[in-house]
C-alpha cells in the first residue's frame, strides 16, 4: 500500500536514509513488534516503535503505574498513577503515532499463555523484570522460533543481546538457568539509574528496527554491555557452539516450558497480606 | 604471565586458578557468574579445576534481572 503525504512527511528521515528508504519505512508500518513489560526498558523501547511507525506494537504488562516507576518510565506520567501500565503505555503511543496499532494485554506471561501471545509477532523485546519471566520469554522464542532482544539493567549497569533462530546462541545458551530466588539483586533492592533504561531500551528498539528493515549486524551471538560509572560500552563474544544448549541444541532436554517460581516482591506481599 | 580479562591485558602468576582469578577480579556473585575462556564456556562444575596459561582471554557474564 502507498503511503499518504502525511506520512511520506512524517518518516521523511527515516526515507531519505538509503538504508531504509520508502521500502523500509514499508516494512515497518507493516511489522509486529510484542514488547513484554512497560517499564523501565519497554518504555523507551515503546515509544521509539511507536514514533518509527511499527504498524502493529503489543505491549504484555499485568501491573499498574506506581509513583516509583516515574523515575525511568517515561511513557508514564504522574497523572497516570494506578491506571494499568498497558493502558497509560497505549494512550502516550496513541498521541504520538496514530499509525499504530497498540494492543494491550494486562496480564503477566506464564507457559499457558506465552506462545500464543508470541507466534502472531514478528519480534519480541523482553523488558521484564525478573528471571523466571526471561527464562520463559526466551524458551518460548527458541520454540516459536522468534526472534527477540533480551535486557537487563541495574544500578548504572546494563546488557543486551539478540537471539535470531539458528544464527546464534540463546539466552540459556549463556545463563544455563535462573539464579536462585535472592541470590542476584533486583532493580528494586539495588537499584537503577533511570536513563539506563533508555539507553537499553532504545538498543533494544535499534535491534527490533534493523531486523526489520534488514540493515547491518544484531547482536547475535554477542552481548554488548554497558558501564554507565566509566561510560564504557563492551561487545563480549559469544561461544558459537550452541549445539549442547538445553532448549536451542541439538537434542533439547527442555521441549515445555518452565513457570520458575516468582519473585514475590515485598510490596505485592503486603498488598496481598492488607487484602486479606 | 599476561592474560586479558574483560577486555584489560593483566599480569598474573602461572598455574592460576579459575577461582584465585575470580576472587582476585572480586567477581560480584561469583557463584553465578559465567565464564567464557577463549570465547568458550567453562562449565559450572569444572571452574575448580581450570588452570588459566599465558594469552588466555577472559569474560566475566553477568546475570542481570532488572527491566522494569
Amino acid at each position: 500500500m502507498a503511503m499518504t503525504d502525511e506520512q511520506i512527511e512524517r518518516y521523511s528521515r527515516h526515507i531519505i536514509l538509503k538504508e531504509v528508504g520508502a521500502k523500509g519505512q514499508k516494512k515497518l508500518l507493516n511489522a509486529k513488534v510484542l514488547i513484554i513489560g512497560a517499564g523501565g526498558l519497554g518504555a523507551p523501547a515503546a515509544m521509539y516503535l511507536a514514533a518509527a511507525g511499527v504498524g502493529t506494537i503489543g505491549i504484555v504488562d499485568a501491573d499498574e503505574v506506581d509513583l516509583s516507576n516515574l523515575q525511568r518510565q517515561i511513557i508514564h506520567s504522574t497523572a497516570d498513577i494506578g491506571k494499568p501500565k498497558v493502558k497509560s503505555a497505549k494512550e502516550t503511543m496513541n498521541a504520538m503515532n496514530p499509525d499504530v496499532e497498540v494492543k494491550t494485554y494486562h496480564k503477566f506471561v506464564d507457559s499457558t499463555n506465552i506462545r500464543e501471545l508470541i507466534r502472531e509477532y514478528d519480534f519480541v523485546i523482553d523488558g521484564t523484570d525478573n528471571f523466571p519471566a526471561k527464562f520463559l520469554i526466551n524458551d518460548a522464542c527458541v520454540m516459536e522460533k522468534k526472534p527477540f532482544s533480551h535486557a537487563g539493567i541495574i544500578r548504572f549497569k546494563g546488557q543486551l543481546m539478540t537471539y535470531v533462530p539458528g544464527e546464534g546462541p540463546c539466552y540459556r545458551c549463556v545463563f544455563k538457568n535462573p539464579p536462585p530466588k535472592d541470590a542476584v539483586p533486583t532493580c528494586k533492592q539495588a537499584g537503577v539509574i533511570g536513563a539506563m533504561g533508555g539507553v537499553i531500551g532504545s538498543l533494544q528498539a535499534m535491534e527490533a528496527i534493523k531486523y526489520i528493515v534488514g540493515v547491518g549486524e544484531l547482536l547475535t551471538g554477542k552481548l554488548l554491555t554497558y558501564d554507565a560509572v566509566n561510560q564504557e560500552f563492551r561487545k563480549i563474544k559469544l561461544p558459537t557452539d550452541t549445539s549442547k544448549c538445553p532448549v536451542c541444541g541439538t537434542h533439547p532436554t527442555i521441549t515445555e516450558l518452565i513457570d520458575y517460581e516468582q519473585e514475590i516482591c515485598e510490596e505485592t506481599a503486603s498488598r496481598f497480606e492488607a487484602e486479606r | 604471565m599476561t592474560i586479558t580479562v574483560a577486555g584489560e591485558k593483566k599480569e598474573y602468576k602461572d598455574g592460576l586458578t579459575l577461582p584465585e582469578l575470580i576472587d582476585a577480579e572480586q567477581v560480584e556473585t561469583p557463584e553465578y557468574v559465567t565464564v567464557s575462556i577463549n570465547d568458550e564456556f567453562i562449565l559450572t562444575e569444572n571452574k575448580a579445576s581450570t588452570i588459566l596459561k599465558e594469552g588466555d582471554t577472559v569474560e566475566f557474564l553477568y546475570f542481570m534481572g532488572g527491566g522494569q
